[in-house]
């Protein structure tokens, strides 16, 4: 549909092999000499790819190594023996279980929020005019960068004057006020035609059900790329559960692997094992939704 | 019938409805706006707006032990601009913007121009290259450690077999320095090939078509079609990566913790030490006052370039 056109401007214009490079693609084949410039770029593109993807791998490496074998003397890049223990050893000593679904239910009440949150919002700024609007936004866009570490004591105070500290609510709520899919929301909605809601007007839907029955259907890669970036910034976040959080067995994925370094003697092995756990979800989502994280990405520049 | 009253409301001049009606009906609009807007802006004046200005107040405070917090003006600025730390977290804060973003920004456009050429399998270095974005900073940082191990770790034998190493990466400042800086490229290379890639789309074949017919190099090309013409890319990534740069926190934090001594210490990992280790909160938050200040004036600059000016109006 025309009005999604927005959105997937850039998936078209990219990643996915645009018509334009077809066309100089068919037009460079018949010039000389450009055989030998393909497989050059071809080999540094290999080289680079390498080298990024390498410290993944190395996870891979140390989390099925046996014990310290990464750390002794001599060059090795494949573990002698593939094992299991490491494994065994986290869900052994660490409530990882626990932890995994500490991330999972933080991941998805901080996503259902801050998209319907930022849905409702957004289609406010857009499509509705209200006193004090463009100065609300500019207030809620100036926020979008600021850090956590900016306010994070007067932030902590709060959550432990709410009587929320050292629980999921400490967590989620701070997490869900975060300004940054309002403007992504707030773009797609502008890019939707007058006519669509006007004729929904016409036929009597008040503002609700315009939005419910009309507006949303149209806006699925919209909700798409939130709840993506969204739950990848709540499964990635680090800093905020960090100090949100206090008992072992609530805490994230990523303050469960802090918590395994911090032991006296810390097993890089188990704490390898454990970073893939943590981060195998996302790696499988991208793959899997590598166009709409791309959109998320190249739109609101957030990282 | 309804069909006039619809129209009326689009021209609102136009319309015969009188006064009254109009402005109940903008009312009722307004209402409705608001009504959509309130669960955001509630959320956001509770744990965003009042913070901001708690912290602000905090700052002027000093809280000791349990008891209750003293107002002592702008002491903690006047301590701020004593502490030694306090100015060498600023400084490294700076040197690691200034060393990782001009390579953020290099290596993102010439990733961008690579993979945006002729080339087998693009869609699968593309995924490779991005995917470190979907890494989070801790699991990284826990590679990280595990690649830098000052004894025997796989980078030091590596430099040491080819008589380079080992580099004393956890006891040194400088190569632990470097260390943050190469793992902080790693993860935020991607963003830059995305943009430099999306910006690469919109410029036209027909530039470099005119430019290789008046005898171009590739290197004149890029240099005079390709470079000027992701301008805007390269002011509004340089914005993004200066932002990002200020606020690196979870690989400082997970890798050196700020040491050896306070030689990677940044201005966010000090806020965090005095505010929650050292526990002097409102030095902490008078630390992040600054913070808030820099962002703000960062964020202020972003607002003035031609990408993001459709945001802002």
């Amino acid at each position: 549909m025309a009005q999604t056109t927005a959105m997937l401007e850039i998936a078209e214009a990219d990643l996915l092999g645009p018509r334009q490079a077809a066309r100089l693609r068919r037009r460079r084949r018949n010039r000389s000499g450009d055989r030998r410039g393909i497989i050059l770029r071809t080999l540094i593109a290999v080289v680079v790819a390498a080298v990024v993807v390498f410290p993944l791998y190395w996870m891979l490496v140390v989390a099925f190594s046996p014990r310290g074998e990464v750390f002794e003397p001599g060059l090795r890049l494949w573990p002698s023996t593939f094992t299991l223990e490491n494994f065994v050893k986290v869900f052994d000593r660490v409530p990882v279980v626990d932890w995994f679904g500490n991330s999972v239910v933080i991941g998805v009440f901080v996503t259902a929020f801050t998209v319907v949150v930022n849905l409702l919002a957004g289609y406010a700024f857009a499509r509705l005019r209200f006193a004090g609007r463009n100065g609300i936004f500019l207030l809620a866009l100036s926020t979008m960068m600021i850090p956590v570490q900016a306010i994070m004591v007067a932030q902590f105070k709060l959550v432990t004057g709410l009587g929320i500290y050292g629980t999921y609510w400490g967590v989620i709520l701070p997490a869900a006020a975060a300004a940054f899919g309002i403007f992504l929301a707030r773009q797609f909605f502008i890019s939707i035609p007058d006519e669509i809601i006007e004729a929904a007007r016409i036929d009597g839907a008040g503002h609700l059900r315009i939005f419910m029955q009309v507006v949303l259907p149209l806006c699925k890669p919209l909700i798409a790329v939130l709840t993506l970036l969204t739950l990848m910034g709540s499964w990635n976040d680090f800093a905020w559960p960090l100090i949100a959080l206090k008992d072992n067995d609530l805490f994230t994925l990523p303050i469960g692997l802090l918590y395994l370094k911090n032991q006296t003697s810390p097993d890089y092995n188990a704490i390898m094992a454990l970073a893939l756990i943590s981060v195998l979800p996302m790696v499988l989502l991208f793959l899997f939704f590598q166009r709409y994280f791309v959109q998320g990405f190249a739109r609101s520049g957030i990282k | 019938m309804t069909t006039l009253t619809a129209r009326g409301r689009g021209h609102a001049t136009a319309s015969s409805r009188p006064r009254a009606a109009r402005r109940t009906a903008r009312l009722r609009e307004s209402l409705v706006g608001w009504g959509f807007a309130a669960p955001n802006l509630v959320l956001m004046t509770l744990f965003l707006f009042i913070p901001i200005v708690w912290a602000l107040i905090l700052s002027l405070q000093e809280t000791k032990g349990f008891g209750d917090p003293e107002w002592v003006g702008v002491d903690n600025y006047a301590k701020l601009v004593g502490d030694p730390v306090f100015w060498q977290s600023l400084a490294n804060t700076i040197v690691f913007t200034i060393a990782t973003v001009p390579i953020e920004l290099a290596g993102g456009l010439g990733l961008a121009v690579l993979l945006n050429s002729v080339l087998p399998a693009r869609g699968v270095f593309r995924t490779i290259i991005v995917l470190p974005m979907v890494i989070s900073g801790v699991a990284s940082g826990m590679i990280a450690v595990i690649l830098f191990y000052e004894s025997n770790g796989l980078l030091n034998k590596v430099l040491t077999a080819i008589g380079l190493g080992p580099v004393a990466w956890q006891s040194q400042g400088v190569p632990a320095m470097i260390s943050v800086v190469i793992a902080a490229i790693w993860l935020r290379i991607g963003f830059n090939m995305i943009i430099y890639l999306a910006g690469l789309q919109n410029i036209s074949p027909e530039l470099y078509e005119a430019a290789r017919i008046d005898g171009a190099s590739r290197w004149q090309q890029f240099r005079s079609v390709t470079v000027p013409l992701v301008g805007p890319s390269t002011f509004f990534l340089l914005i993004m990566n200066v932002i990002a740069s200020f606020q690196v926190f979870d690989l400082i934090f997970v890798m050196t913790g700020g040491g050896p001594g306070n030689a990677t210490s940044v201005l966010v990992t000090y806020a965090y030490r005095n505010g929650f280790q050292i526990r002097e909160q409102g030095y902490g938050a008078a630390i992040g006052i600054v913070i808030l200040v820099i962002t703000l004036a960062f964020t202020f600059i972003q607002w003035k370039t031609s990408r993001t000016r459709d945001l802002a109006e």
